[in-house]
């Protein structure tokens, strides 16, 4: 290994600018500048070898350094805060308005927010947050919290352990916080090691030359809370795997029992009944907001059973279902059982499930029924044969009924949400069809000689909760991850490294002091220790704004 | 008296407190002693402000009873909150620096805070089902306090420009300054003209229609210079608008927050305009004397060290509590919703704050500069994003 021996006999290894042991500048930049004027240790990770301040030959080096460097990371945070505030100006994809007039969003961001919204749109900055461009900032991030990492920690470690309490002279002259003292008793030292060993700091000491150090635990916080980053960014990456991680969506209607998508035809959960409650407005601490603010809901609530299927393994086999739980789901709320967790996601209310109908003479002011059918919206019939001789045909169906741009009855979806019929009836023996139009408010006969007219009798209705399934194995992760990282930046943050060196020349001493952060407590420190001694008070070397 | 009007009550009181409290601290700026702990207007000062904090917490209290939920709910009682926090973490940092002309900025900042929220209505809202959860408390107190300590880094980096920026000449900086003074006015401006109005019951009435094509009515407090668009006046006898909001302006009441701003922007100037009149020079040049013997390394590192300090502490309550509680509520914990972002976007500007003090020429100003961006960001968070980009958050 090619390094570099220090005058005080310790072998640095290259790249080093302060010796680890002694603390004697070795490099030019650490010297005193040209003009002769004394200039302040770069102290930085204490001027230990970081491999990317030493070599820069191969495209490896290269690599290696660019992601060490602070200010690229910083440089790709930037970038990064940019990209997700841009993403922010209009709604993502997912976050398009439920009552928007069209959801399609080549159609919606032009329509919406005009030119700038199609070019919004084109750009996929709708979907900007899982582009590969932006995953790969991410990416890179990762890989320079990484490099840039281990590039510090390790020499720093080494430079911190090497440290002798003995160090040259010229290290403790140029740190930012020194003093110089001609005379100073033995009794002095004794009472400033006594202060320093009251405010918990270590004292080392070789042949008068003292190291008083305290937190040095407290510069790793960075490291470690970069590796809580790392582990939340791999935890990440874990979400692709359909073993760790899996996310369905299932509508359930009241009183249906349905297969739990995701659990292979395991399990099946029945609603029994979904309720959404709203709060009172008589009651008086909330009827003025109630009175500006409209209707309040207070409850999202779904009443399920979860079945299993205990046939499940036996292929073909008819399923047989046994309860494992009977619980609620609330927003706020979910329902775990298993590995799987349903979150009360959705709701559509009213629905119908079935009408009923009633066959009378169109001229009949009373209306009396001659024959009455239920249409079961969930399974129509194509023909219902009835009392009386009467036949009536399904012709067409309309589940969500309404009148397209064109003016064509139509459907919006396959739900049962604003049913309409096209009913054929034939009248007891007879051949030709009368058609009637029904629908919820609309009773239509096309040719108005209708001898027979149907009307709505009876309907029901139900409720639908949407439920998200979900099993995720990577939260664990994630978790550790969060804590991790919390558990660095408050070692970080909430403790700092403090040194302080008590070097003897003469009758007296020099005494210098670093600290990565808050100097203004180290010199509190100081000033504390001092008390009642005749050591001089540190003066700041440093000039404003270095 | 109801409990409500006792919580008013002692928010009220805590305003004027810290409003006392910040002319005693402006008297601790004649004092030549470094610890202005020690001094006499110091104590009076901070004895003031500590009174008017626990007449806050009061009001938060009786809230809460009056309630039944703690007061965190919505935009007027988020940014009480907020203010309250502000106070809570310059108290504690001037229990370790004793730096009263600290308190001449933050009080001031905290109670515009908190003149602001109570511009938004103020009724007891009862909790929709999304924020009945214990992390509703545990995350926006958290986060709150984090951006209320983060904030006095924010009025570190104003003290620090204000009386290091050279005045002797106009330059980009001396402007930039000013834009940012300028803005503080803005917020003063709408305080002022909402609080007129609402004196004066002020009330208009619009019908307009959405894009989804169902037929609202909105109500402005303040006189319609801009109309929602293609909306037209119901109210009779009041002022005719001047113009309409533009068509790409949607979303819930988006004109009359349009004309809000407008009005904001006139009374604040207007303000500003008369104060630059009575001191005949910037702003930022009439205060800087004040603060002439303020340590500009202190103030730096008081900069530094609320940053060290709440961003810690907003990682926890804006990051990783809201992630638990949205896996719990919304089955995901984390949603690219726009506050999620902006709550992101915050974090990794103060983690890049964080990594340029490493940086030889990044202390002093430069640092000050970027204090001030922050506390822009977090207040673009609270306000723009809530009122303008609002996603799922738009309730708080």
């Amino acid at each position: 290994m090619k390094g570099k021996k220090c005058e005080c006999g310790h072998l640095n290894p290259e790249g080093a600018t302060l010796c680890e042991a002694c603390g004697k500048p070795l490099e030019e930049s650490q010297q005193t500048d040209a003009s002769g004027k004394k200039q302040l240790l770069n102290m930085r990770y204490d001027g230990s070898a970081r491999r990317s301040q030493t070599y820069n030959k191969s495209i490896i080096d290269k690599v290696w350094n660019f992601f060490s460097s602070v200010k690229v990371g910083v440089w790709l945070i930037v970038l990064t805060i940019i990209a997700s505030a841009i993403g922010s100006i209009f709604p993502q994809e997912m976050y398009i308005p439920a009552d928007a007039p069209n959801r399609d969003p080549a159609v919606f961001y032009e329509d919406r927010y005009g030119i700038i919204g199609l070019i919004y749109f084109q750009l996929g900055l709708h979907n900007l947050y899982s582009s590969w461009w932006y995953i790969l900032l991410i990416a890179l991030i990762g890989v320079s919290l990484v490099i840039a990492s281990i590039d510090r920690v390790v020499p720093l470690y080494k430079a911190l352990k090497m440290q002798k309490a003995k160090r040259h002279e010229s290290f403790i002259s140029r740190q930012r916080l020194f003093s110089e003292t001609e005379h100073v008793s033995e009794a002095d030292l004794e009472k400033i090691k006594g202060h320093l060993r009251k405010k918990r700091y270590r004292l080392r000491e070789e042949n008068g030359h003292i190291l008083a150090e305290k937190n040095r635990f407290s510069r790793w916080g960075p490291y470690v809370n970069h590796i809580g980053l790392i582990i939340i960014l791999l935890a990440a990456i874990l979400r692709f795997s359909d073993v760790l991680y899996m996310d369905e969506y299932v509508w359930v209607r009241e009183g249906e029992t349905v297969v739990l998508p995701g659990t292979d035809r395991e399990y099946y959960i029945e609603n029994h009944d979904f309720i959404l409650e709203t709060y009172d407005e008589d009651d008086e601490r909330f009827s003025e907001a109630i009175a500006q603010e409209g209707t309040i809901p207070r409850n999202f609530q779904t009443n399920v059973t979860i079945y299993r299927d205990s046939a499940n393994a036996v292929a073909g086999a008819e399923a047989e279902l046994t309860p494992i739980t009977e619980d609620q789901i609330r927003l706020n709320e979910p329902l775990k059982f298993e590995d799987y967790t349903l979150y009360q996601s959705g709701y559509q209310q009213n629905e119908f499930t079935s009408m009923s109908f009633k066959v009378h003479e169109t001229d009949d002011p009373e209306e009396e029924a001659l024959a009455n059918f239920t249409i079961d919206l969930t399974s129509p019939d194509g023909v219902y044969e009835l009392d009386n001789g009467f036949r009536v045909e399904l012709g067409e169906y309309y589940p969500d009924y309404y009148l397209d741009d064109n003016g064509i009855p139509a459907s919006r979806t396959d739900y049962p949400r604003n049913p309409a019929f096209v009913l054929f009836v034939y009248p007891p023996g007879s051949d030709t069809a009368e058609v009637s139009f029904l629908g919820i408010g609309k009773n239509i006969e096309p040719t108005g000689e209708n001898e027979y007219n149907v009307g709505i009798t009876d309907f029901e209705m139900r409720d639908a909760s949407g439920l998200t399934v979900r099993v995720d194995h990577t939260l664990p992760f994630f978790g550790a991850g969060a804590a991790i990282f919390m558990i660095g930046v408050i070692q970080g943050m909430y403790w700092h490294h403090r040194r302080i060196w008590i070097h003897p020349k003469g009758n007296g001493v020099l005494l210098g002091a670093h600290t990565n952060k808050n100097w203004y407590g180290v010199e509190k420190d100081i000033e504390q220790a001092i008390d009642g001694t005749s050591i001089n008070m540190v003066k700041d070397q440093q000039e404003k704004d270095e | 008296m109801s409990l409500v009007s006792i919580s008013g009550s002692l928010l009220y009181t805590a305003f004027i407190l810290y409003l006392i409290a910040t002319f005693f601290f402006g008297a601790t700026i004649r004092d030549k002693r470094t610890d202005d702990k020690k001094g006499r207007s110091g104590k009076i000062a901070i004895g003031l402000t500590i009174i008017g904090f626990v007449a806050q917490i009061g009001y938060f209290i009786t809230r809460w009873i009056a309630s039944g939920h703690a007061p965190v709910s919505n935009l007027f009682e988020f940014m009480t909150f907020l203010g309250m926090c502000m106070v809570l973490a310059f108290i504690i940092i001037y229990f370790i620096y004793g730096l009263g002309v600290l308190g001449l900025f933050a009080l001031p900042i905290a109670m515009v805070i908190i003149a602001y929220a109570s511009m938004f209505p103020t009724e007891i809202s009862p909790l929709v089902p999304s924020l009945q959860s214990h992390w509703l408390y545990i995350h926006v107190t958290t986060v709150s306090l984090g951006q209320g300590i983060l904030a006095i880094s924010f009025v570190a980096g104003l003290i620090y420009l204000i009386s290091e920026i050279d005045q002797t000449t106009g330059s980009k900086r001396t402007a930039w300054l000013e834009t940012v003074i300028y803005t503080i006015f803005l917020f003063i401006g709408f305080i002022v003209i909402t609080s007129v109005f609402n004196f004066m019951d002020y009330q208009a009435t619009f019908e307009y229609t959405e894009q989804n094509a169902t037929t609202t009515t909105t109500e402005y407090n303040l006189p319609a210079i801009a109309a929602p668009n293609e909306g037209t006046l119901l109210t009779e006898g009041v002022m005719q608008p001047w113009f309409e909001a533009p068509a790409w302006m949607q979303g819930a009441d988006a004109g009359r927050k349009f004309n809000t701003v407008i009005w904001s922007v006139l009374a604040g100037s207007v303000i500003y305009g008369l104060v630059r009149l009575v001191l005949r020079k910037r702003i930022g040049a009439a205060i800087q004397p004040l603060l002439k013997n303020v340590n500009p390394k202190l103030v730096d590192e008081i900069n530094y060290r609320s940053v060290a300090i709440g961003f810690p502490v907003f990682t926890l309550g804006g990051l990783i509590f809201a992630a638990i509680w949205a896996q719990i509520a919304w089955d995901r914990f984390w949603g690219w919703d726009p506050k999620e972002v902006w709550a992101l976007i915050t974090w990794f500007f103060y983690a890049a704050y964080l990594h340029l003090r490493l940086s030889r020429g990044w202390h002093g100003e430069k640092s000050a500069w970027l204090a001030v961006i922050g506390f822009g960001i977090i207040m673009f968070n609270l306000i723009v994003v809530n009122l303008v980009l609002a996603g799922l958050h738009s309730y708080a």
